[in-house]
């Protein structure tokens, strides 16, 4: 019965992986760009949630509600100040520069203030607790939180994009940029208030990575390659099949840590190489990749 | 495929001719030469074995395989449009290819830093199947993690030292200066080795149909220009190359483990080489490892504040000056020390004004 234990708690930690990914599909789906820096900008969160429990006692949950707002306003920034110049002309190759060496600045400047040192969020009493359903299966209350506050994540944005005139913007866009322009759109605030939303969700990522387990300012390229298989996983383009994704590569890591300790990562990036060899369209992916 | 002519002038119809090599370019090629034959030569005149001396090799050596790298992923990047965050697999892979065909196998030293050049080209084959499934920026990761997925089998083979890694034993049956020099000559031909190869392969008709692509590839194709052939055949030369750079680095360093050989910082290097000095420009990786490698001296007291250095000066290249460092001194002088494009050229000027 290990194994339905194993599976339950991969469920859960893929909630993590599809908060992870949400930012990262959403910024492809909008405007075609891969932002290399997605990972440790979620670590940036978690250090700046860190500086804040530092200077005053509060439970790191309580930072989200000062350090999303932040993000967002990070990311409109960013989005607006820098990287829209990268999309100009559709060459491939200035975002994927831009954003890998603001990756590395980002790491690197980490390394500096925070040092190499690991750090973490002490929640408190719902880190430990748990709900026992047998002897052998127990789930904790904050994988459970992480799962739920992740698939409320990913069905507001699904809400937001379906149902808003932001999202009918979103959709405009991601369709055909001329003629969205042409219609009266601004597609460099569409693109801003996009990359806003991304690194909001980004943040909430990055706490309850920080609350979750410990980090360093070099953990954030393995983020950004777990929220990158979760999408390709789930197929690109599709919100739930983001959280498919996510799901999936969590499931594949703890049982393949289950086979031997050092196999647990592998196992994910070769359920994510399969599914590029015979399912490259991904689970729930309706498009081919563009 | 049709031979390329041995002259460097072609002759059109209607009194014009095709020019390809211009004064400058044969000045330079010329000198280029003489540096290169001046370079080889190095550990002739380098009498003494001082400790100087051999730290000047040793910089020299780190230089010319930086400069292989660089060249190879400026042809995949700048030329084929596969924008690879994962060339470190090959650096790997050539490097665990020399220990174990020197090591476990008993091959020649030197031998085997070629059969490592070859293990990693037959490893891109099936790389470059999957990782061509995606594109643009999802391809830049997916190499990567194709690169983390060799990182982590070779930290699970014990007989590869597992995390730990491996000492190159084979090496302790030469000479410690012999085998310097020899290692110095083996990076300075895979250096200029990869110039030389990106120069050929770009003024054949591969160069025409990458630059067809570049320009615009759904038309290149309607044009009869085989676009996975020759994105297919770039990364299998640049997969070469850089697990030939990546076993001479090894072959110098004797200590392999698998953190350092498959840092995703052997790209990163890659990059801000490319970009600052010129990406899609056979010079710009030249200028940019140089630049690489004087930032590099002054600025190495300085830790993590060197690598914020790098990125933020990449970044703000990439968006100020896309064509890095030569292009501004092309666009102002118009030279180009390796011609590869061609030029219509009036023979009668005067006619037909």
């Amino acid at each position: 019965m290990t194994w339905v234990n194993d599976v339950v708690q991969g469920l859960l930690l893929g909630g993590l992986y599809a908060l992870f990914a949400t930012g990262l599909s959403l910024m492809f789906g909008v405007m075609r760009l891969v932002n290399l820096a997605h990972g440790d900008l979620s670590i940036v969160a978690a250090f700046v949630a860190l500086a804040i429990v530092d200077t005053v006692p509060v439970n790191p949950l309580w930072t989200v509600l000062v350090v999303v707002p932040l993000m967002f306003g990070v990311g409109y920034l960013l989005q607006r100040g820098m990287l829209n110049y990268t999309l100009r002309g559709g060459d491939p190759l200035p975002p994927v520069l831009v954003t890998f060496g603001l990756s590395i600045i980002i790491q690197n400047l980490l390394l500096e203030v925070f040092s190499a040192d690991s750090q973490g969020l002490d929640a408190g009493r719902i880190e430990d607790a748990s709900i026992r359903i047998s002897d052998r299966l127990a789930v904790g209350w904050f994988p459970l939180l992480t799962l739920v506050v992740g698939i409320a994540v990913l069905a507001g944005l699904q809400l937001v994009i379906s149902r808003t005139r932001l999202g009918r913007a979103f959709r405009a866009t991601s369709d055909d940029q001329e003629t969205a322009r042409l219609m009266g759109i601004d597609n460099r605030a569409v693109y801003a208030v996009a990359t806003g939303i991304a690194l909001a969700t980004v943040a909430i990522a990055g706490i309850v990575l920080g609350i979750r387990t410990t980090f360093t300012p070099s953990v954030g390229p393995t983020r950004l390659i777990f929220a990158f298989e979760a999408v390709v996983i789930g197929g690109l383009g599709s919100i739930w099949g983001t959280l498919a994704g996510g799901l999936v590569l969590g499931v594949a890591q703890t049982l393949g840590a289950q086979i031997s300790p050092g196999w647990g990562v592998l196992a994910g990036h070769l359920v994510f190489l399969a599914v590029l060899a015979f399912r490259p369209t991904g689970l729930l992916g309706r498009t081919v990749p563009a | 495929m049709s031979a390329t002519p041995a002259s460097a002038e072609v002759a059109a119809p209607g009194g014009r001719r095709v020019q390809r090599a211009t004064l400058a370019s044969r000045v330079w090629l010329i000198l280029g030469l003489l540096a290169v034959a001046v370079l080889a030569a190095g550990p002739l005149w380098a009498l003494d074995s001082a400790l100087r001396t051999l730290i000047g090799f040793f910089t020299l050596l780190g230089f010319f395989t930086l400069l292989a790298l660089a060249t190879m992923w400026n042809l995949l990047a700048g030329y084929a449009g596969l924008v690879s965050i994962g060339q470190q697999a090959y650096v790997g892979l050539g490097a665990y290819g020399l220990l174990y065909f020197a090591d476990t196998l008993g091959l020649n030293l030197f031998l085997s830093v070629l059969v490592a050049g070859l293990v990693g080209a037959l490893v891109a084959i099936p790389t470059a199947a999957l990782a061509f499934r995606l594109r643009g920026g999802y391809f830049a990761i997916g190499t990567w993690v194709i690169a983390e997925v060799y990182r982590l089998v070779v930290s699970n083979v014990s007989q590869l030292g597992g995390g730990s890694g491996l000492t190159l034993r084979a090496a302790s049956e030469y000479d410690r200066t012999a085998r310097l020099f020899a290692t110095y000559e083996l990076a300075l031909a895979v250096g200029v080795g990869a110039v030389v190869v990106a120069y050929v392969l770009l003024r054949r008709r591969l160069g025409l149909a990458l630059t067809a692509i570049r320009d615009a590839e759904a038309s290149a194709q309607s044009l009869g220009v085989h676009v996975f052939r020759t994105k297919f055949l770039v990364y299998l030369v640049a997969a070469f190359g850089c697990s030939l750079a990546g076993a001479v680095i090894y072959l110098n360093l004797l200590r392999v483990q698998p953190e350092a050989a498959f840092s995703v910082n052997w790209t990163a290097f890659m990059i801000f080489i490319v970009v600052i000095g010129g990406v899609g420009t056979i010079e710009g990786p030249i200028i940019g490892t140089i630049v690489f490698f004087v930032l590099q001296e002054t600025l190495s007291g300085y830790g993590a504040w060197y690598l914020v250095l790098l990125g933020a000066v990449a970044v703000l290249v990439t968006l100020l000056a896309r064509r890095g460092l030569w292009g501004l001194v092309a666009d102002r002088t118009g030279w180009s020390l390796f011609p590869v494009q061609r030029r219509l050229q009036d023979l009668h000027p005067s006619e037909g004004r």
